[in-house]
């Protein structure tokens, strides 16, 4: 059957055929075989460009547009009357294309697009006379089998050589030789893993002149942990991974689970069939765990708004167009978002397949306008120990919760004389109270604190002082009260009895003291009691609509410094939501009872205290039960099971914590229903309601009548006989260690898009990627061990000239580090870095007032000053208004939409940021403290040591002769000036080796100048 | 130094520098070049030459060079200010007509039971010559309403506060897309040596605070170095600006300096074009930094400017950056953006619509008529709108947002001074003559600029786009 019989098949004949996971698809036949070329001209590559550019507009797949009733993407009404196969002079089609008319050229003048030229004349003229065969767009047939081409000699390494080298040797260039082994372990260190090698890393693959070297290494930085970040970064740019809903006041929403979970799917090599199974539908799987829930906040990554006046309707036609654009993107590679307006001009995608993509998304959960429902899930574990503690963690919970006939013995001895184990809360009296806003704070005679009457402050931060005897205190409880005197009643005073306590904050004798937990005995939806100790002071803990009666929250104190006597207690509550939403009357109290200590205890010893007080006929059965949970809370023969149990949890909890909010895909009963909107209008309801389906182009799944899922959607998408999902990720991969992909754009695979230079190269990978079970780890080992990717990226001028773009890969590519990058090579340079694995983003030093503009609520950005603030750079807080400045300054995209590429922009604001950002001053001032407490004492010796850290090699004379130099000249001049000497090593937090001193201020200033050199950032 | 005589490094320099002597050759370093050679800038200076845009001869002769964009950002009522609407007065408090309002979309005031009309807050005056109406607001503004045009056709479609910024910057509601500024600089490149072609500031007061976003001066798919730079009132003016702590002026440019040397020299040995441009780029960095502090600095200002703009320095206020913009428009910035944060009156328009006025009419005034006084007018396209404006229908004391009709200024550039263009019905609820779309706008303005706003384009994802889209009209009727 020719090419041409199977296209036109495309509107007849189908055929069903089961795919490899079981989705049973009705596909047109020309789906199953990809077309081997009939004739000399290949209509994919060299003809459909010319006439998708020139032609399609008006001419092409979109009905609307369509002039003069002729469509050119479809051989059947090509050939009707434009086109006369086998003879060109003939065809109107060629006619117009040649004649000098300008009444009757094409493209017509008005289109402004150029006239095709000679070469292209010629082929169009080829492809007529041998016969006007159309095929399909090559990315829409499934990859082709072919076997690499027999090529031989040095330069192979593995198959994909073997193609590179064909097409090497068909234009006459020769490759560059491979890459030294400093250079090249830099290259793959910063490929798979993101940071630089150790100097000792370097050179001991250096020394090692074995044939397994270079594999031995490839395997080690892909059984690192850190490869799943650096793979991370990836695809968080693709999927729009950000900690900010992007609309309007771009609120914070929870989402750094998701982050965790990309982090381990890729250092456990999960298959890539199975990875996006998960994210698309992971909330559907049948055998659905909590990993795969948090996968499933993929369909929740969207822009959202909260904007007060925003429209539900619209917003929904807002998030579902955002969700087909950026899922056909993600996994297709085809830019389907032309089609919400009107069928794709270039490629055979309509506005019907448009809604009916986005159907599929019909069935999640969401708020159209305002801020999204999170869930507490637990987290992705990165270390194989918590998977143990959380099963011993378990074990021991099963065994306090079960009644023995020994435990109930000694429960009626406990019974006899329970007070010491009933914990003990002491109301505690205030010495002062202020109001930040200048408000007046009364103290009552039962010890709480009353906003006075009238007027009432719009946001406020009150610091109240306590005395306490109690010398160890364990925990504090809030208890919010009623007021009749407020507007709403209290206890809060804004008009409806609310209130939004954003930061609780807790001074223990002049040192802050960490509040390691907090509950509450009822929190509003979104306002968690956890906000209120969550260092944003964007989130905060409100009781809406629970309002006109008492709640408390128990905030749980870590260890405090042993000491006897007194306690002076500092309270403070930051109050920022504004309208009043500020707390009316409350009192505090405190207990050195032991930990755990929370609101539901406190609300449980209450009542087991009142079961106590009944005699034990009197009690029923519930009462009962909850005695015996009671004692065995406090049972001396349970002790040690108590304390291991919270030893594990509070080692669970410096992991990361038991469990974290997250959007995840949570699924309606009912789906939305989905029309589709005229003109991409959402206010016209005339358009017909759509059911989920696949673009027609594809064929349609079979669901026996059922309506398609997403489920469905994400089986077809991760089925070998898809003929792009593999395609799209493997040619990624490429472009990560290539810096350039093979389709290039690698974000248009359709019509329009860049017909691959090596396509038989792009399908043979594409096919090895299905065949070894959609193994990433394993074919990013195939892409790294070619000789092609260990050539030198150096290029004979010749060459570079020839191939400017490198597009048959004769050398490696040059390109500067991504933004992330840059961030981590310095840290890691200069021995700041933090290599903790996952976690809630962080918040590195950022100039002040950058967030000045954002509103509702206003907002403060506090850097972290812990360990966090030396955390690699995919773990910054992602606000996608402002994305950190400096990340933004190397071109990190705010992730609104999917990113596949990112610019690699050299801008002066670059050049500021690694000059002056205090992240880069500081870990400059920290090589300068590593170079000095060298073994080499000398000057050359320190410089050679931060060369050797920041470049993996030794410094040329020449560059040992200019930081000389320069060092000199800074010594001098800082011996003239001590006190800025002192101030260059005063930036940042991390604290300094020894004294200050004008030499080691000098060494500051070399080390700024090798952290801004173009080749430290630069991977080659 | 006693380290100094030990280090066998600095022993082996010496031995080559008195080698290099004793050769005669003192400029024969490695790859050919000294050191001396290496840390001498002048031959790197030349090739910071301003970047030329890619419309290259332009389109049609330019009649502007610039353009000043004032955004009165929250969304400015026209009702209150450009548009004079005495039925809309006579029908305050009775029931807005229904047949406006059907099937239009709306914002806050979604599913209130009944629209009624709200007359204007503010009475209008005949200002200038041409008799331009112009509410009492705007006393200063009408001083110089004789250079006005004034459009009370505007129209967008975007009703929510971040997406029509979007739309007004960037021709669509979807994120990702550059902004005008963007694309003026990609277009015309930049005449400024030591500023970026694309400057933004803001500034708040007189009402709500609605939030900025930087997509709205983000250069999209065109290359980075199109991106807005925001100045900064506070801080350092351009992030990262000011050297570090400790470090002095001279040291900052040694420092430079060795990093452009070390970075030649590695050029000498990979050859890599990125490197010059690096070079370049830090060069133009630290001349930033000399600068922006200089044009943020207005003491060399006389008193009578200031007194006109009504500032006294650069403090962040409205008039500071209307004074800023001229500067910045004297130094050859391509495209000038001001936000002022804070026409967002859904309630109490009436007093509040005076404050917001209060802060942006004298520094408005005065930099048409700095301007003008100094013969950059005519070159200058200076823009006066809001992201959206305000409806005729009360929404408690205050205004809802309003899509269907709006009003801006133009000034300028090649606009007619003097004049009105295109109308509301009477209630100024549709723009029913003569309407101006944000796309006509940007066509227009970049007609102004000499691009033909259907020619400008740049592809991305297999697609041609263009600021306008595959919209917009040059209105002529407002071109002198």
């Amino acid at each position: 059957m020719s090419c041409n019989k199977l296209f036109s098949g495309f509107f007849g004949v189908r055929q069903l055929y089961r795919t490899s996971l079981g989705v049973l698809v009705i596909a047109p036949a020309y789906l199953s075989a990809a077309c081997a070329p009939v004739s000399a001209v290949d209509f994919s590559r060299e003809i459909r460009p010319i006439l998708s550019d020139r032609c399609f507009k008006c001419h092409g797949p979109d009905d609307a547009a369509r002039e003069g009733e002729l469509r050119l993407d479809v051989r059947e009404t090509a050939v009707q009357s434009a086109i006369i196969p086998g003879d060109a002079e003939a065809s109107e089609f060629f006619r117009r294309i040649i004649t000098s008319d300008p009444e009757d050229q094409m493209p017509p003048v008005e289109s402004q697009r150029p006239r095709l030229d000679a070469k292209q004349i010629a082929l169009v003229r080829a492809w007529i006379e041998e016969g006007a065969q159309f095929d399909r767009h090559w990315s829409l047939r499934l990859p082709g089998h072919g076997e690499p081409p027999q090529v031989e000699g040095a330069d192979v390494r593995n198959p994909i050589d073997r193609f590179l080298l064909a097409r090497l040797r068909e234009e006459g260039y020769a490759p560059s030789p491979a890459a030294d082994p400093r250079t090249l372990i830099r290259r793959l260190s910063f490929d798979l893993v993101g940071l630089p090698p150790t100097p000792d890393q370097v050179e001991q693959f250096v020394a090692d002149p074995s044939a397994g070297a270079y594999s031995n290494l490839a395997d080690r930085f892909l059984g690192s942990p850190h490869y799943g970040e650096r793979m991370a970064m990836y695809w968080l740019d693709v999927v729009r991974y950000a900690d900010s809903n992007g609309l309007h006041g771009d609120q914070f929403r929870p989402h750094s689970s998701y982050r965790d979970w990309v982090i381990k799917a890729f250092n456990d090599n999960l298959p890539y069939d199975q990875f996006v199974l998960e994210q698309l539908a992971g909330d559907l799987l049948p055998d659905s765990g909590f990993e795969q829930q948090i996968a499933s906040g993929f369909n929740r990554l969207n822009m959202t708004t909260q904007e007060g006046g925003a429209q539900p309707k619209e917003y929904r036609a807002i998030y579902q167009a955002d969700r087909v654009r950026n899922s056909s993107a993600i996994f297709l590679g085809l830019t389907m978002g032309c089609a919400q307006c009107h069928d794709h001009k270039f490629d055979p995608l309509t506005m019907r397949d448009f809604y009916s993509w986005g159907a599929f998304f019909s069935d999640i959960e969401e708020v159209a306008v305002g801020a999204q429902q999170s869930t507490m899930m637990r987290q992705v574990r990165h270390h194989p120990e918590q998977s143990w503690m959380d099963n011993r963690i378990a074990e021991l919970q099963q065994v306090l919760a079960t009644q023995t006939p020994e435990l109930a013995a000694a429960q009626l001895a406990w019974e006899k004389n329970p007070e010491k184990t009933l914990d003990d809360w002491t109301l505690l009296k205030p010495v002062s109270q202020a109001s930040q806003a200048g408000f007046r704070l009364v103290a009552e005679d039962d010890n709480s604190i009353h906003l006075a009457e009238g007027e009432s402050p719009k946001r406020d931060q009150y610091t109240i002082q306590f005395k306490s005897d109690l010398s160890s205190i364990t925990a504090l409880y809030l208890e919010v009260l009623p007021d009749a005197l407020s507007p709403g009643g209290g206890p809060g005073r804004s008009s409806n009895g609310n209130f939004v306590l954003n930061e609780f904050e807790v001074v223990v004798d002049g040192q802050p003291t960490q509040l390691q937990g907090a509950t509450a005995t009822f929190s509003q939806t979104h306002y968690s009691v956890e906000a209120a100790i969550d260092g944003d002071i964007g989130s905060g803990w409100a009781i809406l609509p629970r309002v006109n009666q008492a709640h408390h929250a128990v905030f749980e104190l870590a260890s405090l410094p042993d000491r006897p006597g007194p306690r002076v207690i500092q309270v403070v509550m930051k109050q920022t939501y504004g309208d009043a939403h500020v707390a009316g009357r409350f009192r505090l109290w405190a207990t050195d009872s032991p930990r755990p200590l929370d609101a539901n205890k406190t609300v449980l010893v209450q009542s087991v205290a009142r079961t106590l007080s009944k005699s034990a006929a009197e009690r029923t059965s519930a009462q009962n039960a909850e005695l015996s949970a009671y004692f065995r809370t406090v049972a001396p023969a349970l002790a040690s099971t108590h304390k291991e149990l919270s030893a594990l949890l509070e080692r669970q909890k410096k992991i990361g914590g038991p469990q974290r909010a997250i959007l995840v895909s949570r699924r309606l009963e009912t789906p939305r229903e989905v029309r589709i909107l005229p003109r991409g209008n959402w206010l016209d309801e005339t358009g017909e309601v759509v059911q989920p389906a696949i673009p027609a182009i594809f064929g349609a799944l079979d669901v026996e009548g059922r309506r398609a899922t997403r489920l469905d959607l994400a089986r077809w998408l991760a089925d070998a006989e898809n003929p792009l999902t593999a395609r799209v990720h493997v040619n990624r991969l490429w472009k990560i260690v290539f810096g350039r992909a093979l389709v290039h754009p690698p974000d248009d695979f359709g019509a329009q898009g860049n017909v691959p230079l090596h396509p038989e190269l792009l399908d043979w990978l594409a096919t090895q990627f299905v065949q070894s079970g959609w193994d990433t780890k394993k074919l990013l080992k195939l892409l790294v061990t070619s000789a092609a990717y260990q050539r030198s990226s150096l290029g004979a001028a010749i060459v570079r000239q020839r191939d400017p773009e490198n597009d048959f890969y004769a050398r490696q590519n040059r390109f500067r580090l991504d933004a992330e990058m840059v961030r981590d090579n310095a840290l890691a340079i200069s021995g700041l870095l933090n290599p903790n694995l996952g976690g809630i983003s962080v918040k590195p030093y950022q100039p002040a007032g950058y967030w000045a503009h954002l509103n509702f609520p206003v907002r403060t950005y506090e850097h972290d000053t812990d360990g966090n603030q030396y955390r690699r750079g995919l773990y910054t807080y992602w606000c996608r208004t402002f994305l950190h400045p400096s990340l933004a300054a190397f071109d990190a995209p705010s992730r609104e939409e999917c990113t596949v590429e990112r610019p690699r922009s050299n801008t002066p604001l670059a050049a500021l940021a690694l000059l002056n950002d205090p992240t880069y001053v500081e870990a400059a001032r920290a090589l300068a403290g590593r170079m000095m407490a060298g073994v080499e004492h000398t000057p050359t010796g320190r410089i050679e040591l931060a060369y050797r850290l920041a470049l993996q090699r030794a410094p040329r004379l020449e560059e040992i002769e200019l930081l000389l130099e320069l060092f000199d000249r800074q010594l001098h001049d800082y011996s003239l000036r001590t006190k800025d000497a002192e101030k260059a090593q005063a930036v940042g937090l991390s604290p300094s080796r020894g004294e200050s001193s004008p030499e080691k201020a000098a060494w500051v200033a070399v080390a700024r100048t090798i952290l801004n050199l173009h080749e430290t950032i630069t991977r080659n | 130094m006693d380290t100094k005589r030990m280090d066998p490094g600095r022993i082996e320099i010496s031995r080559r520098l008195t080698r290099r002597a004793w050769l005669g050759r003192a400029a024969n370093g490695i790859g050919g070049m000294a050191l001396g050679t290496l840390l001498d800038q002048s031959n790197i200076l030349a090739r910071v030459a301003p970047e030329r845009g890619r419309i290259c001869p332009l389109d049609f002769a330019p009649r502007a060079k610039r353009v000043i964009f004032l955004c009165q950002a929250g969304g400015m009522s026209h009702l209150e200010t450009f548009d004079e609407k005495p039925k809309l007065r006579e029908m305050d408090g009775q029931g807005m007509p229904e047949s406006f309002t059907a099937g239009q979309p709306i914002a806050q005031l979604q599913g209130v039971a009944q629209l009624k009309c709200m007359g204007p807050r503010h009475a209008f005056r005949d200002c200038g010559a041409s008799g331009q109406r112009i509410s009492t607001l705007f006393p200063y503004l009408a001083n110089v309403a004789d250079q006005l045009c004034i459009v009370n056709s505007s129209r967008t479609e975007q009703i929510n506060h971040d997406p029509a910024h979007t739309f007004m910057n960037t021709g669509t509601q979807i994120s990702g897309r550059p902004s005008m500024g963007s694309w003026l600089t990609y277009g015309l490149g930049s005449e400024s040596q030591d500023l970026p072609g694309f400057v933004v500031m803001t500034s708040v007061g007189g009402g709500q605070n609605q939030p900025i976003a930087t997509r709205q001066w983000h250069s999209g798919f065109l290359p980075g170095r199109h991106q807005g730079v925001e100045f900064r009132s506070a801080g350092d003016p351009v992030l990262y600006l000011n050297d570090p702590p400790g470090v002095a002026r001279h040291g900052q440019r040694q420092v430079i300096d060795t990093v452009s040397a070390l970075n030649r020299l590695h050029d000498s040995t990979v050859d890599d074009p990125e490197i010059a441009t690096r070079i370049a780029q830090y060069e133009l960095a630290f001349k930033m930094q000399t600068s922006v502090p200089q044009l943020m600095d207005l003491s060399g200002e006389t008193r009578a400017t200031l007194d006109m703009y009504g500032t006294e320095g650069a403090d962040g206020s409205y008039a500071a950056n209307c004074l800023l913009a001229r500067r910045l428009a004297e130094r050859g910035v391509r495209f000038i953006q001001l936000y002022h944060r804070g026409w967002d009156h859904h309630g109490q328009i009436e007093i509040g619509s005076t404050l917001t006025a209060k802060h942006v009419d004298q520094g408005t005034a005065a930099l048409i008529t700095d301007l003008h006084q100094r013969g950059m007018l005519d070159e200058t396209l200076v823009i006066f709108t809001g992201e959206f404006g305000r409806t005729p229908m009360a929404q408690g004391d205050g205004r809802d947002h309003h899509i269907r009709g709006f009003s801006m200024f133009l000034c300028g550039g090649g606009v007619k001074p003097g004049i009105r263009y295109g109308a509301t019905d009477e209630l100024g609820y549709n723009a029913i003559e003569n309407i101006f779309h944000v796309h006509d706008l940007h066509a227009t303005m970049l007609h102004l600029l000499g691009i033909d706003h259907e020619k400008m384009t740049f592809r991305y994802q297999g697609r041609d786009f263009r600021l306008t889209d595959v919209h917009g009209n040059v209105v002529h009727d407002i071109i002198a």
